[in-house]
């Protein structure tokens, strides 16, 4: 079912959670909501779940605008950060309860909860564990005894809030996999919040990346990797050497090295950021006048199977410390060792100015 | 001109100290300790100041780590708060640095902006600089420091800000109310959704297993007035009036008093610890995005399960006390158990009762409503839960006691 989201604000006390929100999800797809903390992407989920109101703004789901619609009948299924199953329910009555309160009409015959509470526990592969209490599971399990009861109504919506947050960092990696293949075999669209970003890189099909309040960037998770469209985007998803400077004449002035830069230049005079991915970059020799080269030298690599990873200092300001990711037939060709001063290689790169 | 400081031998850190040689620059060699569990020897941490006409330079040297910048940091710091000229910073001869060396370098920084001069780091050994740029970052421009308020103007600012927070807790606690009463209106002609086994459950916890506590306390009572109640009145003669004094005080005021006293501490606190923890752990949220509603399923049954039970105890609370005015009677005056019961029906009508037991149903919505607003109220920690569990017995029994004053007045007036 499509999600969206129209101009959604909401404050708390003087306190901008959200501010004028505008995001359009397919259906079918799993989609992180990504940010650092604090940066209202939790509020936004409660907000699509109808656990907290806007102050403006609306919430279409499945085409039907979710005010108009009983909280009953929203049809989303929220998994929260710290589980929040019944304690003192059994596993089995856990996820069984969406499904007994229903309303009489609506609620199936006790033959088919049982046989549908089966077949969830079979799909999150705890089906031995059924006539346990939350309190006697894992962490792991919970989450899983969790997304079993959420999924229990058949929702059309499927919410997650932070749902590995609470693991440990190995149980945490299996689980990720795990939803990347629940998401593929049920298809319901999905949007999880975290402020992890290879967690949303390896699980997720889309991203919004979120920042005080606002949206930054909204694409296929590669796209936003490769093309982040603001400098938040390029700090916050995957780290990247900065190079900060004054434009001039369409060239980003670092130190004495003019930067070549591409799409839109801020104008003359102000100063502004560009950024680099490690991988983006390499180093040379000597320059041979086509590329942007800064001087620097060379501090120290340490090889991670075939990457190695050069540390570098700017040759003038030492302060100034910069990542190189190169294979290891690169760092030998290049003939470059500890303490020498050589060349970073960068290509062109896109400037935005610091407010 | 330079001056030298180098750590006074108090000054040292923890741990045996070996020798302290001092080489004539006194860097190089510093001194080794012998820390009990460090296995590298930490070396001192040195500072050099050279003044200029133009401006300060301040070498660093030596190690700064954590377990050797304890001993400069006072006069680093008193570096950074004396003197106008500009100074710079020159941290590159330090050997090893952790991150309470960095702190301390960036720190002077800052403390130097405070007061308005100029303080530039210089470049440290690469291994130290990274550290020392992230530590660097987190330096914020520091706070405004707020003006200090006179002792009398501070204490109507909070009287003030007090009040305005009553206000608000107030207007709140009355929506919950109404919104407790509309949410039992609207369940009247929906049948379907009474929630009968968690009422029956909840009418178990805090009537039937309140029963025996209840029946003690109000016995007790009824002793307690009995032997008050003789000892004064022997005096004028007129002890056969103790009865009297027994039957009025327990059925009109103390017995339901004292029941609702005990309810409001008993499950008040229960209701606000049980609500206010599955809050906290989201249970609350989950209930709603599974699409039930929390007054419904939480606070209904409660409110319910005591508006039937108080009554209940409050006519055993009567009983129990009275019982323990015969008692105690019998005992002390000789009056006989069938004087007692003649005297009580001569002395008691049915209109004292009522006045009893009508204040009941009142005093236990007052106590469910307070218990489960509260629970409603707690966020982010457990430590809320513990605070405003005290705060909902206190303000229980409060509102109880103001409910029993305000009837009081009501029946007097009436004359009932």
């Amino acid at each position: 079912m499509s999600i969206r989201v129209q101009s959604v604000s909401k404050t708390f006390g003087s306190f901008r959670a959200l501010d004028n929100i505008n995001l359009d999800l397919e259906p079918g797809k799993l989609v992180a909501l990504l940010g650092p903390s604090g940066c209202g992407k939790t509020t936004l989920l409660r907000v699509i779940a109808g656990l907290e109101w806007p102050d403006q703004g609306r919430i279409i789901i499945d085409g039907r605008d979710t005010d108009a619609v009983h909280a009953r009948e929203r049809q989303v299924g929220f998994v929260f950060q710290h589980y929040a199953l019944f304690r003192h329910m059994t596993v089995f009555e856990n996820i069984a309860f969406g499904l007994r309160v229903k309303a009489k009409d609506e609620r199936p015959s006790e033959a088919d909860i049982t046989a549908r509470v089966r077949e969830l526990l079979n799909l999150v592969q705890l089906d031995w564990q059924a006539d346990r209490y939350p309190a006697q599971l894992s962490g792991g399990q919970r989450q899983r005894i969790a997304l079993a009861r959420a999924l229990a109504v058949r929702p059309k919506v499927l919410l997650l809030d932070e749902p590995f947050g609470a693991l440990d960092a190995q149980v945490r990696k299996e689980l990720r996999k795990w939803l990347r293949q629940l998401h593929d075999e049920l298809h319901i669209t999905s949007i999880f919040v975290t402020h992890d970003q290879d967690e949303a890189l390896e699980v997720a099909d889309q991203i919004v990346l979120v920042n005080q309040g606002r949206v930054e960037q909204v694409g296929a998770v590669q796209d936003v990797y490769d093309h982040p469209a603001t400098a938040f985007a390029y700090k916050f998803l995957g780290g990247a050497n900065r190079f900060e400077g004054v434009i001039n004449g369409g060239h980003l002035m670092v130190g004495n090295t003019p930067l070549k830069l591409e799409g839109l230049v801020p104008a003359n005079g102000t100063r502004a950021e560009a950024f680099a991915r490690p991988y983006q970059v390499t180093i040379a020799n000597n320059i041979t006048g086509a590329e942007s080269a800064i001087p620097i030298t060379i501090q120290r690599a340490t090889i991670r199977g075939n990457m190695v990873r050069v540390d570098a200092t700017h040759a003038q300001t030492p302060q100034q410390v910069y990542e190189v990711e190169l294979t290891r037939e690169q760092w030998r060709g290049s003939g470059q060792t500890c303490g020498q001063p050589a060349f970073l290689l960068v290509g062109s790169l896109r400037a935005f100015a610091i407010q | 001109m330079g001056r030298r400081f180098l750590p006074s031998a108090h000054q040292q850190v923890h741990g045996r100290q070996r020798a302290l040689e001092q080489s004539p620059f006194g860097r190089q060699t510093g001194a080794m300790i012998n820390l009990p569990i460090q296995t590298e020897p930490v070396r001192l941490a040195y500072l050099d100041l050279n003044s200029s006409p133009e401006q300060d330079v301040l070498v660093l040297s030596g190690d700064w780590v954590i377990g050797s910048v304890g001993a400069v940091d006072d006069q680093l710091a008193n570096i950074a708060r004396q003197g106008t000229k500009p100074l710079r910073v020159d941290p590159s001869g330090i050997a090893r640095m952790d991150s309470a060396g960095a702190w301390m370098i960036a720190r002077m920084k800052r403390d130097g902006e405070r007061a308005r001069r100029p303080v530039e780091i210089g470049a440290s050994m690469p291994e130290c600089q990274e550290l020392l740029n992230q530590v660097l970052a987190t330096l914020r421009p520091p706070l405004p420091i707020p003006r200090p308020v006179p002792g009398f103007i501070a204490l109507l600012l909070g009287l003030g800000r007090y009040t305005i927070s009553l206000g608000a807790r107030i207007s709140r606690m009355l929506s919950f109310f109404g919104l407790l009463l509309v949410t039992i209106a609207s369940l009247i002609s929906r049948p379907k959704h009474w929630r009968v086994t968690s009422m029956v459950f909840h009418m178990k916890a805090v009537g039937v297993d309140a029963v025996p506590i209840v029946g003690l306390m109000s016995f007790l009572i009824g002793v307690v007035l009995a032997y008050q109640g003789a000892s004064q009145l022997q005096r004028f003669g007129a002890e056969v009036f103790t009865v009297n004094l027994i039957a009025l005080s327990v059925l009109r005021e103390i017995g339901i008093l004292m029941t609702a006293i005990l309810v409001a501490g008993r499950s008040g606190s229960a209701f606000t610890a049980a609500i206010g923890s599955m809050k906290l752990r989201e249970e609350v949220d989950a209930l709603r995005a599974l699409g039930l509603n929390p007054v419904e399923v939480l606070v209904v049954p409660r409110a319910l399960a005591l508006l039937f039970t108080l009554p209940m105890l409050a006519v055993f609370a009567a009983i129990a006390g009275l019982l323990g005015g015969m008692i105690m009677c019998w005992s002390v005056l000789d009056i006989s158990p069938v004087s007692f019961m003649v005297r009580l029906n001569e002395a008691v009508r049915i209109n004292h009762f009522l006045v009893g037991i009508i204040k009941a149903p009142f005093f236990a919505l007052a106590i469910a409503t307070i218990g489960c607003f509260e629970g409603f109220e707690v966020e982010g920690s457990a430590e809320s839960v513990g605070r405003l569990t005290t705060v909902s017995v206190v303000e229980s029994i409060f509102v109880v006691i103001v409910l029993d004053a305000i009837f009081s007045i009501f029946f007097a007036t009436i004359n009932y």
